[in-house]
């Protein structure tokens, strides 16, 4: 049997992993723009809060996807369903592009603009909205692409865990040695990957150049 | 004490001190009031603490010790963000809003104490042609100006919502020299029309002779002395007579002939 048949035969299974592993990566997504922009402002604004807000996301970071997800399984209401826990650890991975780019963005942002904004009367609400988001959005969006990028790769490995998704088959293809199935989870969780990079990376284009 | 608005001062620093949280001080001692009407020209090297006289007026800066009044009121009393959209402010990176148009810009603070749209559009036309710039240029953005565009929108901007007191950190000095000339002249004119009470900071002797109605010379976060031009020119002072004689010795042809 070939990928082709393969694909022909299981397309209703494929299209609804796809759309799980889509959820998972576009949930836990906002949740990580709810949550990055206001930590990566507050850092930017507030130096004192760099260095811990930074530090955590870095070490989130380096913590293994696996041993990540292993660390959430005990806790409570979390732990009782696998794609809340997926959702969670997504989430936090994609903390740190969204949180450092932010505060990247926000500091890149002319001084003496800023300088001319607060001489005028500007209020520190008005610049943050007016000014400081609208200058620095590019590399905020720059930030939530990588973000979104690395989540579709990660959420495969939520399959270990049960929380669905295009790794159900990478994982059912590793164990029944399968490269087919392999393909039919990698193939698909590609083109989202590219679909979403592609995306984002048009609308990103068009607020750098306003 | 009787306040007669006639001939209050329009600032007025009473002993003022700035000093760097570092400890260091910029500014100490500092006695000093503008004349309603007056372009007082703050000048010396950099360093001396024009730029912190300037934004303590504003109070981009707050004084360490003494005090700072405006139209009578002292800054510490007053309200922050209405101060300042009272107060125009023109800086030498000018700062324009690169996302928003030359009419966003210019209408920002109009926009922001909800004038109605008609009248902000009226008023930044009105601003663009005071600034000598073309009304065609309104829906630009700050990118496709040349130096000397931007730092008229600049000025058009900080008279948006028509302020008393304009302040000016080296306006003109990013400019080439004859763009430069050519803006220190519309300034003359502009001034004769407008009447604004302006501070104005320069490390030129040239600019300050030019537009300056007095002259307050800065050193080392003190002030030295105030004085109106033709007073300048004559004074025993000696960091003014420096001044005096470097911009005297900017015509001495003869002094770098060399060998040829």
């Amino acid at each position: 049997m070939n990928l082709f048949h393969f694909v022909a035969e299981n397309h209703q299974q494929i299209l609804e992993l796809t759309l799980e592993h889509f959820w998972l990566v576009g949930i836990s997504t906002l949740l990580a723009v709810a949550v990055g922009i206001p930590l990566g402002i507050m850092s930017a604004r507030w130096p004192v809060w760099n260095k811990p807000v930074l530090g955590t996301a870095n070490i989130i970071q380096t913590i293994p996807s696996l041993a990540l997800f292993g660390f959430l399984l005990p806790v409570p209401w979390l732990g009782d369903r696998a794609d809340r826990l997926a959702v969670l650890a997504l989430t936090l991975y994609a903390l740190l592009p969204i949180i450092r780019n932010t505060y990247t963005g926000i500091r890149a942002v002319d001084p003496a603009v800023l300088e001319a904004g607060r001489g005028m009367g500007l209020t520190d609400r008005q610049l943050l909205l007016q000014v400081e988001l609208p200058l620095a959005a590019g590399v905020i969006l720059a930030g939530v692409r990588v973000a979104v990028v690395v989540s579709v790769g990660l959420a495969t490995i939520a399959a270990a865990i049960g929380a669905g998704g295009l790794g159900e088959f990478i994982f059912r293809g590793l164990a029944m040695v399968n490269n087919q199935l392999i393909l039919a989870g990698a193939i698909p969780a590609a083109l989202l990957a590219l679909a979403a990079d592609f995306g984002l990376g048009w609308i990103e284009r068009r607020l750098r150049l306003q | 004490m009787e306040l007669n608005p006639a001939n209050q001062s329009a600032i007025e620093f009473s002993e003022v001190a700035y000093t760097l949280p570092t400890g260091q001080p910029l500014l100490s001692g500092f006695n000093l009031q503008v004349r309603r009407g007056e372009t007082l020209l703050l000048l010396g090297r950099s360093g001396s603490g024009k730029t912190t006289t300037l934004k303590l007026i504003n109070r981009l800066l707050v004084p360490s010790a003494g005090d700072v009044c405006v139209n009578g009121a002292s800054n510490a009393n007053s309200d922050i963000i209405q101060l300042r959209r009272s107060i125009g402010y023109v800086i030498q990176d000018v700062g324009l809003f690169p996302h928003f148009t030359v009419e966003r810009n210019i209408g920002l603070i109009p926009r922001l104490e909800n004038w109605p749209a008609g009248r902000i559009q009226s008023r930044v036309q009105e601003l663009l042609h005071l600034v000598g710039l073309e009304a065609n240029l309104a829906t630009r953005y700050p990118h496709q100006l040349s130096g000397g565009q931007r730092q008229r929108v600049g000025v058009a901007r900080a008279l948006a919502a028509d302020p008393s007191i304009l302040l000016m950190d080296e306006p003109f000095g990013a400019l080439d020299a004859l763009t430069r000339d050519q803006l220190q002249r519309e300034f003359l004119s502009l001034q004769q029309r407008l009447h604004k009470t302006v501070v104005f900071v320069t490390h030129d002797l040239r600019e300050a002779m030019r537009l300056g109605s007095r002259i307050a010379l800065m050193d080392g976060g003190r002030l030295i002395t105030v004085l109106t031009p033709q007073q300048f020119m004559q004074s025993t002072n000696d960091l003014a007579a420096a001044y005096v004689q470097a911009f005297a010795d900017g015509f001495d042809f003869g002094a770098n002939r060399g060998a040829s």
